[in-house]
């Protein structure tokens, strides 16, 4: 498998009135084809910006962004985003809002073709039948996961999800983190995870980056052991605990509120792989 | 359901028109000091040509006018909308435009062109009215969420295409309730200049003449029409609004 994203050696600072703001420090990330990267860090250190550089809405000071073996310059239809905020168009219909990037990305699809391809989605996301509803008589978790559908609509390459879970209730972001699951099996696509939730980014990643705080570098990277599909119950288990453990304290040196060299990782029973940090 | 939405309103029209008829009626109010309702009916059938001819002039003016406030006022909106330069140079000169109170533009612009009633009575309205719709529009191009724009800029949209797609009907619900003020701003702006430039023609002239004659019972008819063409513009805009921009509109209840 070919890395789909590369990052390399990307460096950008904001321009404020105060001077320039550094918030990327030679940054280095990859992530192969089909896999799935979780992004996590603490608040404020550029990882907002991170998905702005894959997404080619902006341009960074230093270093390349790759995607699929081209140098990323500006927007490209590969591409699909979600946020926190679902960012659905009131006027439109759920089935009209997920068609959207169909109408604008070209493609040879007749209009049937795409309320189908776009039906299916909401059909796998457990939408169905509220194709006609208004974004407004959806519940929260609903609306997400409408703007997932909107985010692979046109079977992008890469997904890059921005705490799209982040505002949600404790029990609507399980439901969601199954359905990026049943959603992965189903779509082809590569995958970059923004979040704040540790446990989140263990039970959705193939791949787990810890940024340091600002500017920020990838400080350190967690291989998620592939035990097939994974289920809520895997959160519950020595070797999660040990992950969670290891990212927590990982966070904390990002912080700066733990040294580097204090942590002893927890050695969790069943947990095979080792997690590999980066120079 | 459709009954009381058309009975409601009537019974309230006719309660206002009983109270204002009690009001004359229980002062003994003779008619030079103020017109009741009963001396309405008489002056609106003595004059009802004059009525249909002038409700109209005064009609067309006041609704070009406001066609060109909103031709004007979207343009004006996505120019300061869209540029934080425009914005910053544009606003304290709009803002001070605004401020003149436009009773005091009439006799300028009436002695700018004599003679051009219809044009100055359409100029009236349009500057009159185009303010709030040009606010409405740049606040509401300006206070765009990112992500909605992100959402089509990744995928390569053109700034057109995120204008037609996003802004402009985002915007709509803001446009509408601007039209709204503008359209009783517009009718102001069209009065002013009947009433004010001589040989004059539409209501305001003839709220004018009725004036000079002392003929109350006329000038209070006038009010009551310019009144019901207010209503008939005010609905058509809230009518277009609900085709355009009706999704803005959250169910009762």
């Amino acid at each position: 498998m070919s890395d789909l994203i590369d990052i390399r050696g990307v460096t950008h600072a904001y321009k404020t009135d105060s001077g320039p703001l550094p918030v990327l420090n030679d940054l280095n990330i990859s992530v192969p084809e089909g896999s799935f990267t979780a992004v996590v860090g603490p608040s404020g250190c550029g990882k907002s910006t991170l998905t702005r550089l894959i997404a080619g809405l902006m341009r960074p000071d230093k270093g390349e962004v790759w995607l699929h073996g081209t140098r990323v310059k500006s927007p490209r239809s590969t591409v699909g985003m979600a946020f926190q905020n679902p960012v659905l168009l009131e006027w439109r219909t759920i089935l009209d809002n997920v068609i959207l990037p169909l109408e604008i990305v070209p493609n040879k699809l007749s209009k049937t073709q795409k309320q189908d391809r776009a039906r299916d989605l909401l059909a796998l996301v457990g939408l169905e039948g509220f194709e006609t509803k208004r974004p407004s008589e959806l519940s929260g978790g609903m609306r997400q996961r409408a703007s997932l559908c909107r985010a692979i609509v046109h079977r992008p390459e890469v997904l890059i999800l921005d705490e799209p879970f982040g505002a949600l209730d404790a029990f609507t972001r399980e439901d969601l983190w199954q359905i990026m699951h049943a959603l992965r099996a189903e779509e082809p696509f590569t995958s970059v995870l923004i979040t704040h939730d540790l446990r989140e980014s263990i039970f959705l990643a193939d791949e787990v980056v810890v940024l340091s705080g600002r500017p920020a570098t990838a400080q350190y990277k967690l291989r998620v052991p592939d035990t097939g599909r994974r289920t809520l119950d895997d959160l519950y288990t020595p070797a999660a605990a040990g992950m969670l453990n290891t990212l927590r304290h990982q966070i904390e040196v990002a912080q700066g509120r733990a040294p580097a060299a204090s942590f002893q990782p927890a050695v969790a029973p069943g947990q095979r792989a080792k997690p590999e940090t980066l120079p | 359901m459709t009954l009381r939405k058309i009975a409601v309103p009537v019974l309230a029209i006719l309660i206002f028109l009983l109270a204002w008829e009690a009001l004359v009626w229980v002062n003994d109010w003779p008619n030079y000091k103020m017109a009741s309702p009963s001396d309405l009916g008489p002056a609106f059938v003595k004059y009802r040509w004059l009525f249909l001819e002038y409700g109209w002039q005064t009609l067309w003016r006041t609704v070009v006018g406001l066609l060109l406030a909103v031709v004007f006022g979207l343009l004006l909106g996505m120019v300061m909308g869209f540029s934080r330069l425009m914005r910053d140079a544009l606003y304290p000169l709009l803002v001070g435009f605004n401020a003149v109170p436009k009773a005091t533009v009439v006799p300028i612009i009436a002695l700018l062109f004599v003679g051009q009633h219809n044009m100055n009575t359409v100029l009236m309205a349009f500057m009159i009215s185009f303010f709030p719709i040009a606010v409405s529009v740049s606040i509401g191009l300006s206070t765009l969420e990112p992500e909605y724009r992100d959402i089509l800029r990744s995928l390569g949209a053109s700034k057109m295409t995120i204008f037609w797609k996003i802004a402009l009907p985002k915007t709509l619900p803001e446009f509408f309730g601007a039209l709204k003020v503008s359209v009783t701003l517009a009718f102001i702006g069209t009065n002013l200049m009947e009433i004010v430039e001589p040989h004059g023609r539409g209501l305001g002239a003839l709220f004018d003449s009725g004036k000079i004659s002392a003929d109350y019972p006329l000038m209070f008819a006038v009010l009551i029409a310019l009144a019901f063409l207010g209503i008939v513009l005010f609905y058509i805009v809230v009518w277009l609004e609900r085709i355009f921009a009706g999704w803005a509109e959250r169910p009762a209840g």
